[in-house]
């Protein structure tokens, strides 16, 4: 690819001078979006494709080429918006979550090729192709947020990304648990919407530049940097699901249809991602504060995201937790690299910056991939519940295969991607503890212990889910009715698949390509000589690893050839009562220990009756318990719950149904805002 | 010599089991059986045929093999003292951490995957477990890393002298950090206080009730695997003891040495020691947690990264 460097940087000269044929046809698709209305109904997926591959095809070439130059790529559009032409800026990070969206969003459109199907019959044509319409609409807004400087035309694209997830996020919309969570999900998104718009007004009202990123410049240049940036961090936090801003996570990814869910979760998410690099581009001053901040939110979130995950038995609810905890593990690599920048140690930064833009590819391929298969899996047995699967490997072996290795992948084991960045960071942590100062030497520690623990508990949830859901015997009957899904659903799931092993067995070719998005934080040269060594060696040794496997697995065959191989019922340690489905593990009882070591982080609640003294003979009893997140309780729901009873028709004046009663109401708030002019307070 | 870490691996796991079971016949008054014993039947093992649950899938047969294989080719980064093993490079300790990870991974699965109430609470506590030891490995790794750049397994036993300024401060660390390596080989081998791998009672067991459906070939591969195992934790605790400037022959008598004392002391304390309580295991990794912690805070103290007054 390097080979055509030249080419790309002469195409970039001759664009200047003729017309700009690929942001016109960029427009026009976007335009024709708009037929996906009005398209016969057998026509909508084709249709779409089609859209969806030039856009991909148009702006993967834009991408390659920021790669290959050494300057942003600049693409103006030909009408103007409030009397300005609006301009796509592409620089290397720009291009690298481009490239990422890209490629996520066209799995997901060929997994919902299949997984739309059984609904096309239930939903009516114009349904479907709303959801077609909006799910186009996600995918060309995450584009656009990665493009856009100008303040204004930002917050359009991310309002659109918002509502046009919102709508996907709605298609069972006859499921009460649906409206629920989209509602929550949108009114969790516009508080961030509105602390991104104060934070870009007070900049602008600050520096007098024009709303946009590139007003923060000057801003950063004159004043403190930490309580601005904060704005911005809880603004783009709350798209990325940081704790203890991620609520509406876990009822959203669970509430919309598995392809949106590994899109919103894989990439979607990802924005906050992008945007909070961005801003972190602008800021030169107080970065040893916020780099501080960043890891330490990030090491709570990554820790209490697959701390909760644990005990969820929800499967889509439990891989939302495990958003927050990877969400954790990126701006591990971001706050590592901001301290790299305050303290000048390049070799920090770099590392940092690129494991945790790694990590953000990585996330989206093993977290879409493990949706996708959880879908699968949903559509065939029609259950969420971990407690109600069981023995799908049996029935659906290739899901099966694709979700244990999204599962390896997601625990950060060799030979898969997932190493590779929690690699880098690693490494960027320990490598550093000979120089660095006590203080660092103590952040260093924690991110290292953080990041095992993480790792440690990941394994944990995952043998936990793959063993429950894929592993034992069926616990109820519509599993062993299950069939392997349709080859249009395995497809995408074989390209991610492909991609998570070449990136693990070969980092050295996909690593240079987040090193220079890390380049937009300046010249922090690339990553040293021997951590390229340390990647091609781990390369390497996966597979020695593989082969090794292979050439025992023959050994044994070798040793078993004239041996009787019988098959038997499982080992009870000689009771053969059991019944084989109901005495299994259960995932209640695998998170059991790891529920009471860590206690004080969960509200439980369990509902049973108390049995009496004179019962002597008890009656029929149930017991259910369930763990739930501390933060959402204590965080969302306690206090809706007070402004709900504060707010009700019989504690407050407020809704009291009386129309004199509102009408006093308009009256008193004429005469405060008198009297408070007359006192001259406003 | 690359290899020769590996090769005296070899001869180590070769006699570790037996000399456990020596030192514990012995220390009960009873006969101790030859020290190559198990390595009989291991083979005996290997030679036999297998009894598969119908409950299984190809996990279960593939398990044990990745397990084994994991575990052999962890034992290639294993150090000769300052001298790198045939692979070693920069935080090539994360790489092994991770790869024993993996066998792991598929040993608890192979245990759920038996449909096994016994075994499906074996993989949990061992999951448990593994789970809170994995920082242990790392903080004695990181408390070894403030001293070595770039951090890789020679380079941290190369620079293990020069955790203190004064050479007897170095070694009472080394010795902390001895003893906490010691009791991980315990945790990550199923041994007591956390494990017992000779009780009666499959529900107070660990490792040893993962593998009851185990059986042939599979069961002798783990058992094999077991032994590597000690080996390899063996080996990271000899290392601290051999030196470039002492002859090769001193080397490798003083690493199998250690790789025999290792197998006593593992004897000695499985003899005269009860096992815990189920519940009071996590509470003893979170101990050996904070003892690895405390070393790290001593080694940031010895050099003077923050003084105390």
């Amino acid at each position: 690819m390097w080979a055509f460097n030249n080419f790309y940087n002469e195409s970039i000269i001759r664009s200047e001078y003729i017309p700009n044929m690929d942001v016109l046809m960029l427009q026009i698709t976007l335009l024709l979006s708009l037929g996906i209305l009005f398209i016969p109904k057998s026509m909508r997926y084709y249709f779409l494709l089609c859209l969806q591959l030039i856009v991909t095809f148009i702006t993967s070439y834009w991408a390659f080429e920021a790669f290959a130059s050494t300057e942003s790529v600049v693409k103006v559009l030909n009408f103007q918006i409030l009397g300005e032409y609006p301009t796509f800026v592409i620089d290397t990070l720009s291009a690298f979550f481009i490239l990422t969206v890209n490629f996520t969003s066209l799995t997901s459109l060929l997994y919902s090729k299949g997984y739309l199907k059984p609904f096309l019959k239930e939903k009516g044509g114009l349904a479907i192709a709303w959801h077609y319409f909006n799910f186009f609409w996600l995918f060309v807004s995450m584009i656009l947020v990665c493009m856009l400087r100008e303040g204004l035309l930002f917050l359009v694209a991310w309002e659109l990304m918002t509502v046009s997830s919102f709508m996907l996020v709605l298609f069972e919309f006859e499921k009460k648990a649906v409206i629920q969570a989209g509602i929550r999900y949108l009114i969790q998104m516009h508080i961030g919407v509105l602390l991104l718009i104060f934070g870009f007004l007070y900049v602008q009202f600050k520096t007098g530049a024009p709303i946009g990123f590139d007003s923060m410049e000057a801003y950063f240049q004159s004043f403190q940097a930490f309580p601005i940036f904060l704005v911005f961090f809880i603004g783009f936090g709350i798209k990325a699901g940081f704790i203890p801003l991620h609520t509406w996570l876990p009822s959203a990814h669970p509430a919309a249809p598995s392809h949106v869910s590994g899109l919103m979760s894989g990439v979607m998410i990802k924005m906050g991602i992008y945007g909070l690099l961005r801003t972190l581009t602008y800021i030169h001053s107080d970065l040893v504060t916020i780099g501080i901040f960043i890891t330490l939110v990030s090491i709570v979130s990554g820790l209490l995201g697959v701390i909760y995950a644990i005990v969820q038995h929800d499967i889509k609810r439990l891989l939302a937790y495990h958003s927050i905890e990877n969400i954790g593990i990126i701006g591990i690599g971001i706050g590592l690299g901001v301290i790299g920048l305050a303290i000048q140690n390049n070799v920090l930064a770099i590392m940092g910056f690129t494991g945790g833009i790694l990590h953000v590819l990585n996330h989206s391929l093993f977290k879409s991939l493990l949706f996708y298969s959880a879908g699968s899996v949903y559509q065939k047995t029609h259950t969420k519940q971990i407690e109600h699967l069981g023995g799908v490997i049996k029935t659906m072996p290739y899901t099966a295969l694709f979700f244990l290795l999204a599962a390896l992948a997601i625990c950060g084991l060799p030979p898969f991607n997932g190493f590779v960045s929690e690699f880098l960071i690693y490494a960027g942590a320990f490598g550093n503890l000979k120089t660095a100062t006590f203080n660092f030497d103590f952040l260093f520690l924690g991110v290292i212990l953080s990041l095992a623990l993480i790792g440690g508990l990941a394994i944990f949830c995952f043998v936990k889910v793959f063993g429950i859901v894929f592993l034992g015997n069926a616990r109820t009957k519509n599993i062993s009715e299950a069939h392997e899904v349709s080859a249009n659903m395995l497809m995408p799931k074989f390209l991610i698949g492909i991609l998570i092993v070449a990136i693990g067995v070969a980092p050295i070719l996909f690593v240079p390509y987040a090193v220079k998005a890390a380049g937009v934080f300046g010249d922090m040269g690339s990553l040293p000589a021997e951590i390229f060594t340390s990647l091609s060696w781990t390369g390497i040794l996966s597979g020695i690893l593989i082969l090794m496997v292979l050439v025992i697995y023959g050994i044994k065959k070798i040793f078993q050839k004239n041996k009787v191989i019988s098959h038997n019922t499982t080992w009870g340690c000689a009771y053969t009562g059991a019944d084989a489905a109901r005495h299994q593990y259960t995932a209640t009882s695998f998170a059991d220990n790891h529920l009471e070591f860590l206690k004080p982080l969960f509200s439980e609640k369990k509902k049973f009756e108390q049995f009496t003294e004179d019962e002597i003979f008890p009656s029929k009893r149930e017991f259910s318990s369930h763990a739930d997140d501390l933060f959402e309780e204590k965080l969302i729901n306690a206090p809706t719950r007070f402004i709900e009873k504060l707010f009700s028709s019989e504690n407050f004046l407020l809704q009291s149904a009386q129309l004199h009663h509102y009408v006093f109401y308009a009256i008193s708030f004429f005469a405060i805002i008198l009297i408070l002019t007359l006192l001259k307070i406003i | 010599m690359t290899g020769m870490a590996l090769l005296l691996a070899f001869v180590t796991a070769f006699f570790i089991p037996g000399i456990i079971g020596a030192v514990k016949a012995k220390s009960c008054g009873r006969k101790a059986p030859s020290l190559i014993q198990p390595m009989f039947d291991i083979f005996r093992l290997l030679k036999k045929g297998s009894v598969y649950s119908n409950s299984t899938s190809f996990i279960f047969q593939i398990a044990p093999i990745v397990y084994f294989a994991t575990i052999f080719l962890g034992l290639f980064f294993l150090p000769f003292g300052a001298e790198k093993g045939i692979f070693g490079f920069t935080s090539d300790f994360i790489f092994l951490a991770y790869l024993l990870a993996i066998g792991k991974f598929f040993m608890i699965l192979s245990a759920i995957d038996t449909a096994s109430p016994f075994e499906g609470m074996g993989a949990n506590r061992e999951a448990f477990y593994s789970m809170l030891i994995e920082p242990v490995f790392f903080t004695i790794m990181g408390s070894l890393a403030l001293v070595a750049q770039p951090p890789s397994l020679g380079n941290l036993y190369a620079n293990a002298g020069a955790l203190s300024d004064t050479p007897y401060l170095s070694w009472m660390i080394i010795v902390f950090i001895i003893y906490i390596l010691f009791n991980i080989a315990l945790v990550e081998n199923s041994r007591l206080p956390v494990d017992d791998p000779k009780t009666h009672l499959e529900l107070t067991m660990v490792h040893e009730v993962m593998v009851l459906d185990n059986s042939g070939f599979d069961l002798g591969l783990i058992q094999a695997a077991n032994a590597l195992k000690f080996a390899l934790y063996g080996g990271l605790i000899a290392n601290f003891f051999l030196s470039p400037e002492f002859h090769l022959i001193t080397n490798v008598a003083i690493f199998l040495g250690m790789g025999v004392l290792f197998a006593i002391a593992i004897g000695l304390s499985e003899s005269f020691r009860a096992r815990n309580k189920m519940k009071k295991n996590s509470l003893y990794i979170v101990l050996m947690f904070s003892l690895a912690v405390l070393i790290f805070f001593l080694i940031l103290a010895m050099n003077s990264k923050f003084i105390l007054t």
